[in-house]
């Protein structure tokens, strides 16, 4: 039987709206995979793009990011700082080969549970389609030559040279 | 057969290896001239926006890393389809002379200089640049390390930086000259003119005035015949920043003269397993290995070269230099041209001729009215697609090749850099000396396994550096077996 | 110490330009001080001590090895760990040893298409056989050797243990000469060190410290790349939406790039204490671009966003330029064919 792959996501929830609402749909018993770990922040501007480089390179398959909407932060402008650090990240995470897909940014009201929930259901499917990152053993192990077999075999033609 | 390996080699810019091998007899069976480094600019640059070139090349070099930033700017120009302005073009020269002159010095003096001004048997602990100025005054040392200064201190001035300068942009430089540097710029060109005139005595003193050196240079050992490449003006004088590429084949006659950009239509890099760097050679002679001669499509691209491609020298006192070394190496005029030099030693005569000429050409540019003109960095609007951009790079000629997509990133890159098409001529080259000096019987001295090195020296592969911090003897350790591996002999000296 | 009581030093380079070297040269007249307080025992580019010497010295017998260039194959490796051994002072000489430096922008692609590139589908090369450089070839007299080419570039203190940092592409010259007085007067007067692992030849706070253009405050709508705007000359670079690494970068070099009015490049790495020069750099830039205010529909805010966001074309590029090695992510990932995932 083989295994499943059971995405690792790590959630980064801002503690005025989002957090609350994952608590809301634990009270509403609105199920969402346990393959999300959240960790709360004071804030969604609170998130520095290391964090989700960290969580990458680190073991995780995806980054989710949540906050207030704009225009309800509770420190009224941080959440569009942390949509520019979003936008610029995506596009750069993009040219290290990993897929938009994988690092969401989600805002969501304290009364907004069931629709989070639906939002990280989603979300760990997406990755699960996608498949693992595993960015230790699979991108850097691949560090001293051992990349796939180069294209063609040389011949040695040495003997031109002695001409 | 036995190995012989000289690993690395030293008093050049980069890394490499000399593997001899030697048959029973005891002569030189073959000797290769490996390269053991890559870094892949033309991979790596590719996502790359293309305006950033003349600042990522750079590194392709910490010598010469003027001459790839211009060849990288004017790959912008033709790039971005944008004609720099008079002005734009003169400061660019301006900049690119003063490199010039400090590099020259910098190779004479510390590299390939020594095994002149010194001899190539002099005890190694005189055989650097301390030795020089032991021998002609600590006054004449800090000339040398002040006309770098000189310099350096300029190419900050316009560049940004006195090592990978910053200010190339398509169709303009960022950096304007103004008064103050104009009248800078002014007394320091005045000052590298005295200096290269200086040189050049020095040369004539040391190094023609001594029998055995100039019995050296004539040898068959360092003596090959190949074709000769070299960027000329409209009137076939040497020029560094721009102009037509102009091959001469060995008898002197003009093979072949073409726009930078047709360069795949006439040279073409062949490669071998064993070494990283490719080889270069005229297609329309073709590859036939490691040989000279008109049947071999080898070229050399060095100052030698330049003054063999060329008519002669767009200065006055450069041309008179240019005059005296012809003639003084016995090189007749036919059709109105000298016939080449193949001595490879006198490359470093040329070197000092070119010194002059970049100091000369200095002065003319630092006094010309529309230096100072204040726009030289216009907004450029055009779409990009691909450019080819060529400078002379002290040696040799250098080519970058850009393609882009609409927004300015590249596509795909190509690079000719100086060195490489010296790769098979200067491979040659050891290879004879190598064959040339060491017979069955031959005694291997240190004075000789410096001969071997010189062969390569007179190249002035890339990295020159001057150093007082030599210390005295030139450590070298040389191993000789016998069929059956027993040791025969074994020479070596350490500190 | 030599017999003669004179410390002794070493540089080597690994996969390099040799622009550390000509900066250590830079230091004008002052390097006949060093000479005099200093006895070279390996320097290839100036010395014709060769590696089997080195091999040969003793343990720890050089006092201080100013060791540059990053580690792209197998002998600068092998080199990397011989100097350790023979070395008391080993020093990442600039920003290819301290952090990848330009090398490392390798670590985007592959070896693979990296060969590709130069040998097989390259325009001006001839090589209808696929010829290949190999490790080992058997020519008619014997064998030639050469090391192997790594896929991913490292930074020297990724393969061996680093006394000291002097970041900069290259170091300096008044930087470099202030490391080696202090060396010179730890050696000979027993001055103290700075703390082993430490990053010197450097400030403790950004390039815009140093820099004399004028600043305000930085509210950016937009981008240029340097040739699509004239920038008023004396005010910050940045501000005028040209793209300048300052903020994101240690001081030392003087800030010398702004003052010809082209921007930084972040050459001289991170400020002491950030992990991720890039990272750092995509921050502070996405700070300061000033779009989106309250009350705006959030589809808008996207779209204006993402018009901006086309203005930085190579944020990967522009932000590890030079410090690719010592980023978390430390290469990106290519599958074989030499596509990246995710990319537009």
């Amino acid at each position: 039987m083989t295994e499943k792959f059971e995405p690792l996501i790590i959630g980064f929830t801002c503690n005025w709206c989002s957090y609350r609402a994952a608590d809301l749909a634990g009270i509403s018993r609105e199920k969402y995979p346990p393959n999300v770990r959240l960790m709360r922040l004071m804030c969604s501007g609170r998130l520095d793009p290391m964090f989700v480089l960290k969580a990458l390179a680190g073991g995780a398959d995806g980054v989710l990011i949540t906050g207030c909407h704009p225009g309800e932060c509770h420190y009224l402008e941080q959440n569009y700082k942390a949509l520019r650090r979003y936008k610029l990240l995506q596009k750069m995470l993009a040219q290290f080969g990993i897929e938009p897909e994988r690092v969401k940014l989600v805002w969501a009201s304290a009364a907004e549970g069931v629709r989070l929930a639906r939002e990280i259901t989603k979300m760990v499917e997406e990755i699960r389609a996608l498949g693992p990152l595993d960015w230790s053993d699979s991108v850097l192990s691949n560090g001293n030559g051992s990349s796939p077999a180069l294209v063609s075999e040389s011949k040695v033609s040495a003997q031109e040279v002695n001409a | 057969m036995k190995k012989v390996s000289i690993d690395p080699i030293t008093r050049l810019e980069g890394h490499g290896k000399i593997d001899i091998f030697l048959n029973d007899e005891g002569d030189v069976a073959n000797a290769y001239f490996i390269i053991p480094e890559l870094r892949g600019f033309e991979q790596f640059c590719v996502d790359r926006p293309a305006e950033e070139m003349p600042r990522i090349t750079n590194r392709i070099c910490g010598v010469c890393p003027e001459a790839h930033h211009m060849a990288a700017t004017k790959a912008l120009d033709a790039l971005f389809h944008v004609e720099p302005s008079s002005a734009v073009k003169k400061v660019r020269e301006m900049f690119y002379s003063a490199f010039y002159v400090t590099d020259h010095t910098t190779h004479f003096y510390a590299l390939g200089g020594p095994d002149f001004v010194m001899g190539p048997d002099a005890p190694p602990a005189e055989r650097n640049i301390l030795g020089i100025v032991h021998k002609v005054g600590v006054e004449t040392g800090k000339q040398v390390i002040n006309c770098r200064i000189r310099n350096h201190d300029i190419i900050k001035m316009l560049g940004g930086r006195g090592v990978h300068p910053v200010a190339g942009l398509p169709g303009g430089w960022s950096q304007a000259v103004t008064k103050e540097m104009q009248a800078h710029i002014e007394e320091a060109a005045k000052e590298n003119v005295e200096f290269a005139l200086f040189s050049l005595q020095l040369f004539e003193d040391i190094v023609l005035g001594n029998k055995d050196y100039v019995d050296l240079i004539l040898s068959d050992a360092f003596t090959e015949r190949t074709y000769y490449m070299g960027t000329v003006d409209p009137n076939n004088h040497v020029n560094f920043y721009d102009g037509k590429i102009r091959v001469v084949d060995p008898e002197g006659n003009e093979f072949v003269k073409y726009e930078a950009k047709d360069y795949r239509e006439h040279i073409a890099e062949h490669v071998e397993s064993w070494t990283y760097l490719k080889f270069p050679y005229l297609k329309g002679v073709g590859w036939k290995g490691l040989v000279d001669g008109k049947d071999s499509g080898l070229y050399c691209a060095t100052p030698l070269s330049r003054l063999n491609a060329a008519d002669g020298m767009a200065t006055p006192k450069a041309q008179e230099a240019f005059d005296k070394l012809y003639d003084t190496l016995g090189s007749k005029k036919v059709n109105g041209r000298y016939q080449p030099v193949h001595h490879r030693l006198a490359t470093h005569w040329a070197r000092l001729v070119e010194l002059l000429y970049a100091a000369e050409r200095m002065l003319e540019l630092a006094t010309d009215p529309e230096i100072t003109d204040p726009n030289v960095r216009p907004v450029v609007k055009t779409r990009p697609d691909e450019g080819v951009g060529s400078v002379e790079a002290p040696r040799g000629t250098l080519t970058h090749h850009y393609w882009t997509d609409e927004k300015g990133i590249l596509t795909k890159v190509n690079l000719v850099v100086g060195t490489t098409n010296n790769y098979a001529p200067l491979a040659l080259s050891v290879k004879n000396t190598a064959k040339s000096l060491i017979k069955k019987g031959t005694v291997i001295t240190e004075g000789l396994l410096n001969r071997v090195e010189m062969a390569f020296r007179s190249y002035d592969p890339c990295m020159s550096c001057a150093t007082h911090s030599l210390p005295g003897q030139m450590p070298l350790e040389v191993t000789i077996r016998d069929p059956e591996g027993n040791v025969v002999e074994r020479l070596s000296q350490y500190t | 110490m030599s017999k003669n009581g004179k410390p002794k030093f070493g540089m080597y380079w690994a996969s390099s330009c040799g622009g550390c070297e000509i900066s250590v040269l830079n230091i004008g007249e002052k390097i006949l001080d060093v000479d005099a307080v200093f006895d070279v025992v390996f320097w290839p580019v100036a010395a014709d001590f060769k590696y089997e010497d080195v091999r040969n010295y003793p343990d720890g017998y050089i006092d201080l090895c100013l060791f540059n260039g990053a580690i792209r194959n197998s002998e600068n490796e092998e080199m990397a760990r011989l100097v350790r051994k023979k070395s008391k002072v080993l020093v990442a000489f600039g920003s290819c040893a301290y952090e990848g430096c330009i090398p490392a922008l390798s670590n985007f692609t592959t070896k693979e298409a990296t060969y590709r590139a130069v040998y097989l589908d390259n325009p001006s090369t001839d090589n209808p056989d696929g010829v290949l450089p190999q490790e080992i070839t058997q020519v008619p007299e014997g064998e030639l050797e050469i090391p192997t080419f790594y896929n991913t570039v490292k930074a020297l203190d990724q393969v061996v243990p680093v006394d000291y940092y002097i970041p900069g592409c290259p170091p300096e010259p008044p930087q470099i000469w202030a490391v080696l007085e202090a060396v010179v007067a730890a050696l000979t007067q027993g001055a103290d060190l700075p703390p082993a692992g430490s990053i010197i030849g450097a400030t403790q706070v950004a390039v815009c410290e140093e820099c004399p253009l004028e600043k305000h405050e930085k509210t950016i709508d937009r981008f240029y790349r340097p040739y699509e705007k004239q920038p008023e000359p004396g005010l910050c670079l940045l501000e005028q939406g040209i793209i300048c690494m300052g903020p994101a970068t240690v001081g030392g070099c003087g800030a010398l790039c702004p003052q010809v009015g082209m921007g930084c490049r972040g050459c001289y790495g991170p400020l002491p204490g950030v992990e991720d020069q890039g990272a750092r750099m995509l921050t502070a830039l996405a700070s300061v671009i000033d779009v989106g205010k309250i009350g705006d529909d959030e589809a808008k805010l996207d779209r204006e966003l993402d018009e901006i966001m086309d203005t930085i074309v190579d944020p990967a590029g522009t932000f590890y330029r030079f410090s690719m090695s010592h980023s978390i992510l430390h290469r990106a990932r290519v599958s074989g064919n030499g596509q990246k995932k995710g990319e537009a």
